[in-house]
């Protein structure tokens, strides 16, 4: 929003500036408009990096991932924080740097508009014919008498006023002259967007400070209340108190999943997910039935819960070798494809004198195929199985190092079962139990659940940010479509008296229909005074 | 809210002839596309035989009278009348910046079975677009194969409209050559069946947001068009003024670099203005279907991109310096970005905004 400096500074006054000198050539070039474009630009190229590499706050995993498959360029791109582009270092010193550059620009844009808003439209020029955008219109002679100069520059005013211009009649010496400008509002629309922009980074900031997220995962059946310890992952803003947490509860009774059953082309395609779910908004507070689902989150005070995932959590029963159960529960399995092959992972840790571990998938519509292995044919639950390899030993848990629930370390452990060994795999369905070979216990498929996997959510700067965006939005536009332009208007008078009219426009900033103004004006003084006919010709353009 | 107990079922014939008319539709904008190119090389012709004629009458003007007879020259025919001092000499009965419709214009035979070609095209393009969205009940822009169908289709649209304000049918080849394209990769990269949305698709937002979005696009797309001509057309009038030969005879037909910049210019700020919308209704729909506004989506990251560099184009322009070629080159990056996020990001880069269908 500077001032285009076009004329170089001469060289010599560099080495005089001084420290207070410095910082203001420093705060000048921050401030100028190639500068700005320059960081524009920048951004944009720094922005890239982020979509070519995976991002630790979008997906933790693959980044861990790359980095093991990487090994030489992965630890390189970390310490260029190639994978936290966003709050990268470089990327921040440019968004900042481009907003110091924004403030420094708009701070005296708005004192300049404040006092043209409060001044009048500026005199008018001598010579009105070397502007781009002049026409000159004759009076028709025979009733030239019929109006005086200072009545057209009353109707005038009175004409230019009325299309949104804003009119000083003046008095130059004598003659006499209408100075008008249209198009504040243009100059507001550019300052309202560029400060809503700062808005909007403020917001955001005020959202990473105050704000948290966290997931959850929770099986049919099963009560989530807010609290720390509910969630599986957590991410705090950096001013974030527990205590702001509402104990709020979310239950899951039942969760419904629509398949496409007509489409031949899209068969077995998602068509609906709906969690129908008991909340209660405090813990006095009385309990309702509400439905969740994808596009319409539950919004309890404030903060607002979300259903971004689902899958089968089998129910299973688990004796050990002493006969005694070890665990008995759903266990979560994470679908694959889309007809929810899911990987499912069980540590028992419990289970004595051994502990157990099983891994193996859950097919909900097992078909077996023609090599005798296990898939699944459908989406939905018709003939559940679960094809598992046992193993026992130590499962390593007692090292108190954070495990991946999802994942069985096996290198430690000893094959129960599995193809390659004797006993083979083992295969459950709905409502049997296997016995494990040499009387380490066995397992039992008791029942199939779904599970939802929620998002929970509390943003405090989104509500600022909409507004703000919308601003921005609206002033963008205004100060895109206004146009701003000047118009001056003088009566012709010579020896015999008043013999036409010229006026003159000039277009402040883009304004691709001055052209059409000026013809505009031309034909309204043509309806409102007796103008010579001919003198429509005269009209001229020096573009 | 849309909330859809049971999804009306799919009208598979229907679905089938959506499909076969956009077959047709392809096959006549591709003839539309060749009587466009014709033209060009055509009236190139016709202008060089109005100049031929021209220069005939003033060798016979100044040979048989010298300056007596000095009105004549006056009279010249119009192709030899100065258009805002273009190098090339065209009259502005041929071409002129406002882009409108001259004496020449009704010469352009081909050009005029162009444009009823295409308006041919679009008629057939429409019933496709419209058959399909009323097959599936629901908007026609769920998945790639639709993106690129209803998109070709405004474009087309668009182009037919400001026909009737403006003489553009020197990008006429353009236009439908990018069309034409469009549908090739919907139903060649892209075949799609007629079906449902999946849930996250199942919005009112995916009305507003999605095609305010196809709308920018298609406006991006006239404008980078306008400026690739602009860059041609200003190489070829400094060639021009140091008295080289003209290698792109056929930019005769094209206004001045000036007025195609302006042109560009008014058509991006309209384009900006939209995919600031569609960028907003993006986070509005984001925070309800995903979870949260912004979350540096591999989409979002280019929709930014986009974004910031259109921004920086715009600066550009107010700029002094950077008028002329420099900003048309942000333009067509800006534009190169567009495209990209449209391909390659929706088919290589994994993320919560890959749509159904690819
Ligand atoms: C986040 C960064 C910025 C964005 C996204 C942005 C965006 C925009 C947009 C879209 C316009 C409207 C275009 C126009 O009116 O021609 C604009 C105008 C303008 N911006 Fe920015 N801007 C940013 C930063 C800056 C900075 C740092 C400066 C000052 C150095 C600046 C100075 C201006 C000026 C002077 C105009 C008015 C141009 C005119 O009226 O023709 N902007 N900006």
């Amino acid at each position: 929003m500077a001032k285009n400096k076009r004329t170089k500074k001469p060289l010599t006054d560099a080495p005089a500036l001084g420290f207070v000198g410095s910082l203001r050539w420093i705060w000048t070039q921050l401030t100028s408009m190639p500068t700005a474009l320059f960081l524009l630009l920048l951004l944009a190229v720094a922005a890239v990096p982020g979509s070519i590499f995976p991002q630790r706050r979008v997906n933790p995993e693959l980044v861990t991932q790359y980095l093991t498959d990487n090994p030489v360029s992965g630890p390189w791109l970390d310490r260029f924080q190639l994978f936290d582009v966003y709050s990268s270092a470089w990327f921040s010193a440019i968004y900042l740097l481009l907003f110091i550059s924004l403030v420094g620009c708009i701070i005296p844009r708005i004192k300049k508009h404040a006092i043209a808003l409060r001044s009048k439209p500026p005199r008018t020029p001598t010579k009105l014919e070397r502007l781009p955008q002049y026409t000159r219109l004759e009076l028709d002679p025979v009733q030239a008498t019929a109006i005086t100069a200072e009545q057209l520059v009353s109707e005038g005013q009175r004409i230019l006023r009325k299309r949104g211009y804003r009119v000083d009649r003046r008095d130059d010496a004598g003659v006499l002259s209408v100075s008008a400008e249209r198009g504040y509002v243009r100059e507001i629309g550019n300052i309202v967007f560029h400060t809503s922009l700062l808005g909007i980074l403020l917001s955001m900031a005020i959202g990473g400070a105050f704000g948290y997220s966290g997931q959850r995962i929770v099986v049919e059946g099963e009560t989530f209340v807010n609290s720390l310890v509910s969630y599986d992952s957590f991410s705090p803003g950096t001013n974030f108190d527990a205590k702001n947490l509402e104990p709020y509860s979310v239950g899951l009774d039942k969760f419904d999943i629509t398949f496409d059953r007509e489409s031949e082309t899209h068969f077995g395609q998602p068509l609906d997910f709906t969690a129908h779910v008991t909340t209660r908004r405090s813990p006095d507070a009385e309990a309702q039935q509400e439905d969740l689902k994808v596009n319409h989150p539950l919004r309890i005070n404030g903060a607002d819960v979300y259903l971004v995932g689902n899958g089968y959590a089998p129910v299973v029963t688990v004796k050990d070798g002493e006969g005694k159960v070890a665990f008995s529960g759903p266990v979560v399995s994470t679908p694959q494809d889309s007809v929810y092959t899911s990987v499912m992972v069980l540590k028992v840790p419990d289970a004595n004198p051994e502990q157990l571990g099983f891994t193996g998938f859950l097919l909900p519509t097992a078909l077996v195929d023609e090599t005798g292995f296990g898939i699944s044919g459908d989406p939905n639950a018709i003939n559940p199985q679960l094809h598992l390899n046992s193993y026992y030993g130590d499962l390593g848990l007692d090292e108190g190092k954070p495990q991946n629930v999802y994942v069985l370390d096996t290198d430690k452990l000893t094959e129960l079962n599995s193809r390659s060994q004797d006993a083979g795999g083992i295969i459950l369905e709905a409502g049997q139990t296997y016995e494990l070979p040499d009387g380490k216990g066995s397992i039992s498929f008791d029942d199939l659940k779904r599970f939802v996997a929620l998002d929970v959510n509390y943003d405090p700067g989104k509500a600022p940010i909409a507004v703000c965006s919308f601003l921005a939005l609206a002033g963008l536009a205004i100060s895109l479509f206004t146009p701003r332009r000047r118009v001056w208007l003088r009566p012709i008078t010579d020896e015999q008296g008043l013999r036409g009219v010229e006026f003159a426009l000039l277009a402040r900033g883009e304004d691709p229909r001055l052209q059409r103004e000026a013809a505009e004006l031309s034909k309204i003084f043509h309806n409102t005074w007796p103008l010579a006919e001919k003198s429509k010709d005269l009209g001229e353009v020096n573009a | 809210m849309l909330r859809i107990a049971t999804l009306a079922p799919i009208n598979e014939t229907l679905g089938t002839y959506s499909q076969l008319f956009m077959l047709l539709a392809a096959m006549v904008y591709m003839v539309a596309f060749i009587c466009f190119a014709l033209d060009l090389a055509k009236t190139n012709k016709t202008i060089a035989a109005l100049d031929a004629k021209a220069l005939e009458e003033d060798q016979r003007v100044l040979a048989s009278a010298g300056g007596q007879n000095a009105a004549a020259i006056g009279t010249v025919t119009p192709a030899r009348r100065g258009n805002s001092g273009r190098a090339d000499n065209v009259g502005e009965d041929v071409v002129n910046d406002e882009m409108t419709y001259t004496a020449l214009s009704p010469k352009r035979g081909i050009a005029k079975i162009a444009v009823v070609l295409t308006w041919l095209a679009v008629a057939l393009h429409g019933f496709a677009v419209v058959s399909r969205s009323l097959a599936a009940h629901r908007v026609p822009w769920g998945n790639m194969y639709e993106f690129l169908t209803t998109g070709a289709f405004v474009v087309a649209l668009v182009y037919l409209v400001a026909l009737f304000f403006k003489d553009l049918r020197f990008v006429g080849s353009f236009i439908i050559g990018l069309v034409t394209l469009m549908l090739c990769a919907a139903t060649i990269g892209f075949p799609t069946p007629v079906g449902h949305l999946v849930p996250a698709l199942q919005s009112p937002w995916i009305v507003i947001h999605v095609s305010i979005a196809v709308l920018a696009s298609a406006l991006f797309s006239i404008s980078f068009a306008m400026n690739v001509l602009q860059l041609l057309q200003h190489s070829r009038m400094n060639r021009l003024a140091e008295g080289k030969e003209d290698k792109l005879p056929f930019m005769r037909l094209v206004p001045g670099a000036g007025a195609l910049e302006n042109f560009a210019y008014r058509i991006n700020t309209i384009a900006f203005v939209m995919w600031t919308f569609t960028v907003m209704a993006g986070a509005i729909w984001a925070e309800a279907a995903w979870g949260r506004y912004w979350g540096w989506d591999p989409k979002e990251v280019w929709s930014f991109v986009i974004w910031v560099v259109y921004a920086g184009y715009l600066h550009a322009r107010a700029t002094g310096g950077w008028t002329g070629p420099r900003s048309a080159w942000l333009s067509i990056i800006g534009y190169g970005c567009v495209i990209f996020n449209f391909t390659i990001v929706n088919i290589y880069f994994n993320g919560l905004h890959s749509y159904a269908g690819v």
